[in-house]
């Protein structure tokens, strides 16, 4: 497979502020690259330089193997698909997807005829006509989406295109644009501050903070192997527990101890060999914490915590309760017979745990 | 090449425009400020001898009277303007039927050269067959109303056309100003049984202190301009009593040629305009630029 | 006194004084609206009366004997000085004057709105702000040079010298407006366009410009209220051939020779008001959307 998209030592600056810093990333023909982070982490100004609709201050963005770092958008083969749509508002839907071809002197038949194409691929036929205003959200986005594909490009690139739309119809053009990406077998970039869409989208995933990657790697790499603090809460939902504990290594393994409010705290034993500093940071996902008596495994262990609050939430029930002077949540079974100011026993799946340095934040293990 | 056209071609659509407002804008207010510092009188002369020419424009007793005029004037047609403005504001916005065809009409005089209000009220003024008249008509044999040929009242019927001709203008800022006040807070200020008069005075008033502000400038401003309506409506007299630091300035640069003297006025002038304008500029751009 | 809680009187009361309020308020209203239109209607009467019925009737009674003559005398008899061709030849020079002065300075606006708002530059804020101020300056204090450069450039006292000027100080409001609008429209369809291959002129021409209507409107509305109205440009740059009809009414209505012809003066000035009336008559919507959007600033 050939690297359809690389990134080198990419810098971008606003004046004396740094918005990017040294991002390196390459993805195949085919990829789905998601760039997730909080808003203000830079992975839209990452797109639009990858675009070339903003100038790089340093480094190479090189698509299908071609350095394109000063070649103008147009020059670039991609196509682009924006948070607000960007349609023409005077143009008819017709006109919106053609109006690009228009530009680079296609010829009128060929024109209609991908036109065609991309009008039944995406079942918006009877909407050619009409004029941006007249159609729904979903539609426009759907006439956004039709302007890129018409282009047939190298690239897609997609900046939060979902984040616009009610959250129902949302899940609907998320399983839409997962399956554009089968059919079409074509790469893509795609921005997103919902981690959510990113788990479900990606092929391989960048996680950004402050114009740095935290984190590059497959969906299930970066979910259950964490290498920061910042990846662990910022990715999943509900977010990963992180509670301070202290770590004493033992003959059988290492004892983990987590404080709680009435003194006594909770110790657990990772029987796996660490070598772990005295103060830690323990990483349980909700799922990792279940009723005791629903989990087995090697690394589960059972203790008894007091239930503070009790959620269903249809499916599953979560469970919190205080630990190491943080809220914590258990995802148990729906049928979990949990009431608050009472103990349950809980099982902790440290086959799944993660630590983290407490002063470095990032991952230990 | 082409490449390069494109980067810079929106640089070279603003030029032109960006050099004539630099040359015709700033430069002229340059030339204006220098000749102002010579002897000029009928050609300008270029060699600086300070402020002599600001000596004289101050010792001039014309000059006096169109500084206290214009500080008559620009304080009343101020003060009248917005309050009359804010009156007819608020009573139209109880929902009045008709009050599209009303605001219209409080409005139509802002359409208008100040030229044509000043003949129209130059003619309803004049104490001959004017306002006068139709008051001695009515029974009132005594009322008299000469204030158009009165030195010492006359730059109150200024002040009367000017307030005519801008108060409707004041009355649509001030509306929209009513009207975009968050419908909810009144709404929960009326569910409180907050009395109306409190509501506006507490609540709405309050809120619009950006339209105040800016009714305010846009009143000074047309304040320190005007010139057409003395002209039209006195031509500065009767003798000097109307006149303004404008036509003051207008009478010195083309009638009587002393173009020290016009350039002096005019940078005084400028110099008040931007007491006034320049806080106001300066906290709206950065309030946009945060 | 009636015990109101027994007998609703006191609400009926109640009810008969907020009738009577909400017709205070209306009649309050109405007499504003009179002080306002009354100029106007002194100005029409007066047109249609004869010199002999001014002088004995009131000036608010209404014309005994309708008569067109001082409108034509107005339009093609009055005197502005020497001359007694009427108004006629400087409402001519006014349309000559404003219609390429609009349309010049809007589509000047047009692309500096479009460069600022949607294709920033370092500097460009800046050239903006500058812009601003300009607006703001008392146009004394560019008499002066103003009156030697036209004079250099040969366009002292003509026609084109008087658009220039009216360009050259418009071109701060007609950006500013197109500013103002274009800015709202989302950077991203420049985006999608010029990833779609359009360029600058291309993008403004086929995406902005259809936009523009409402704009074009109002700011065609006001620089033409603006350019129709103005006196003091036109009484400093012009002369006697070349004057526009606020400065031809301006020497009408204060020519020293012969009889005060009152009813000459109000027809000139309802000339003279005319277009600018009808635009604001017709297009009010736009004039006062002009208005406050300019005064914001401006």
């Amino acid at each position: 497979m050939s690297l359809m998209l690389e990134v080198k030592n990419l810098y971008k600056n606003y004046g004396s502020v740094e918005i990017l810093k040294d991002i390196n990333v390459a993805i195949e023909q085919g990829d789905f690259l998601v760039l997730v982070g909080p808003s203000g982490c830079g992975k839209s100004t990452l797109l639009n330089c990858i675009a070339g609709l903003e100038q790089i201050t340093a480094g190479d963005v090189v698509i299908g193997g071609q350095n394109m770092t000063d070649v103008s958008p147009k020059d670039r083969d991609i196509a682009m698909v924006f948070q607000s749509y960007a349609l023409y508002p005077t143009m008819s839907v017709a006109k919106n997807i053609t109006f690009g071809m228009k530009v680079r002197g296609v010829d009128a038949d060929t024109q209609q005829k991908k036109l065609n194409e991309v009008a039944k691929q995406l079942q918006m036929e009877p909407l050619l006509n009409r004029k941006p205003g007249q159609l729904s959200g979903g539609q426009r986005q759907r006439v956004a989406m039709g302007r890129a594909l018409v282009r047939d490009p190298k690239l897609f690139l997609f900046d939060e295109p979902l984040s616009n739309l009610d959250a129902k119809l949302r899940v609907e053009m998320r399983t839409e644009i997962k399956r554009l990406h089968l059919d079409l077998g074509a790469t893509m970039v795609y921005v997103t501050h919902d981690q959510i869409e990113a788990m479900t989208l990606a092929t391989k995933i960048v996680v950004l903070k402050d114009g740095i990657i935290q984190q590059i790697g497959s969906p299930a790499e970066i979910y259950n192997n964490p290498k920061n603090l910042f990846v662990a809460d910022f990715m999943g939902s509900p977010a990963m527990n992180l509670i301070p504990a202290t770590a004493v290594s033992k003959p059988t393994g290492t004892e983990i101890k987590i404080s709680r409010a009435n003194g006594d705290p909770l110790v657990l034993m990772d029987k796996t060999k660490l070598d772990l500093p005295e103060n830690v940071i323990v990483g349980l996902r909700p799922e990792d914490i279940a009723e005791a008596g629903y989990r087995a495994g090697k690394g589960v262990q059972t203790a008894t915590c007091m239930v503070d609050i009790v959620e269903p939430a249809g499916a599953d029930t979560y469970v919190m309760t205080h630990l190491g002077g943080n809220e914590v949540t258990a995802r148990l079974h729906a049928e979990t017979q949990a009431k608050p100011g009472q103990p349950l026993d809980f099982a902790f799946d440290l086959g799944k745990v993660s630590y983290f340095d407490p002063e470095t934040g990032s991952r230990l293990n | 090449m082409t490449k390069w056209f494109e980067k810079q071609i929106p640089k070279i659509v603003l030029a032109p425009s960006f050099i004539a407002i630099l040359l015709f804008v700033y430069g002229f207010i340059v030339w204006t400020g220098w000749v102002s510092l010579t002897r000029s009188r009928l050609l300008p002369k270029y060699d600086i001898v300070g402020f002599i020419q600001y000596d004289r424009l101050f010792d001039s007793p014309r000059w006096d009277t169109a500084m206290s005029n214009l500080f008559i004037f620009g304080v009343l047609f101020i003060v009248i303007s917005m309050l009359l403005g804010l009156l007819i504001a608020i009573l139209l916005d109880q929902k009045i039927r008709v009050e599209g065809v009303l605001r219209t009409i409080y409005l139509y005089p802002m359409a208008l050269s100040l030229i044509v209000t000043g003949t129209a009220w130059k003619w309803i003024l004049n104490p001959g067959l004017g306002i006068q008249s139709v008051m001695n008509d009515w029974g009132f044999e005594n009322f008299k109303f000469d204030w158009l040929i009165n030195p010492d009242y006359a730059i109150y019927t200024v002040v009367i056309a000017g307030v005519w001709q801008a108060s409707g203008f004041v009355m649509a800022l001030f509306l929209a100003g009513l009207r975009s006040v968050d419908d909810e807070v009144i709404k929960a200020a009326r569910v409180d049984g907050i009395p109306t008069t409190r509501i506006y005075t507490a609540i709405i008033l309050p809120s619009m202190a950006p339209i105040f502000l800016s009714a305010f400038i846009v009143l000074a401003h047309l304040a320190i301009k005007s010139f057409d309506l003395v002209i039209a409506l006195t031509g500065g007299g009767p003798g000097y009593a109307t006149d303004l630091p404008a036509t003051y300035m207008y009478a010195l640069a083309f009638s009587r040629g002393d173009i020290g003297q016009a350039a002096s006025s005019a940078m005084v002038m400028m110099m008040v305009v931007f007491a006034i304008v320049v806080p106001y500029l300066y906290s709206e751009l950065r309030a946009k630029n945060d | 006194m009636t015990d109101f809680s027994i007998n609703p009187t006191g609400r009926k009361q109640g009810r008969f004084g907020q009738i009577a309020l909400r017709w205070s308020l209306y009649l309050i209203l109405c007499l504003f609206a009179l002080y306002y239109l009354m100029p106007l209607f002194v100005m029409l009467t007066t047109s249609l009366k004869s010199l002999e019925e001014i002088r004995t009737g009131s000036l608010l009674s209404l014309p005994r004997n309708i008569t067109f003559e001082a409108w034509s005398t107005a339009w093609s008899k009055a005197c502005t000085g020497i001359q007694c061709e009427g108004l006629r030849p400087y409402f001519w020079n006014s349309i000559l004057l404003s219609i390429p002065a609009v349309a010049i300075s809007t589509l000047i606006g047009a692309l500096n709105g479009y460069v600022i708002a949607q294709w920033k530059f370092k500097g460009s804020n800046l050239i903006f702000s500058l812009m601003l101020f300009g607006c703001f300056i008392p146009f004394q204090v560019v008499l002066l040079p103003m009156a030697r450069v036209l004079g250099i450039l040969d366009l002292a006292g003509t026609i084109p010298g008087l658009i220039f000027v009216h360009v050259v100080y418009g071109i701060g409001f007609t950006t500013l407006f197109f500013r103002n609008y274009y800015v709202t429209i989302p950077q991203e369809l420049v985006k999608a366009a010029k990833v779609d291959g359009a360029g600058f002129v291309r993008i403004f021409w086929s995406i902005f410009l259809p936009l523009s209507l409402p704009i074009v409107v109002v700011t065609v509305i006001w620089q033409f209220t603006q350019i129709w109205n103005d006196f003091l440009f036109g009484v400093s740059f012009s002369q006697a051939g070349t004057q526009p009809v606020t400065v031809a009414l301006n020497n009408i209505v204060n020519s020293t020779t012969g009889v005060k012809e009152y009813n000459v003066d109000m027809a000139a000035a309802i000339i003279a008001a005319m277009p600018t009336l009808l635009v604001y008559v017709v297009a009010g919507k736009y004039f006062i959307r002009g208005l406050t959007a300019g005064s914001v600033k401006g």
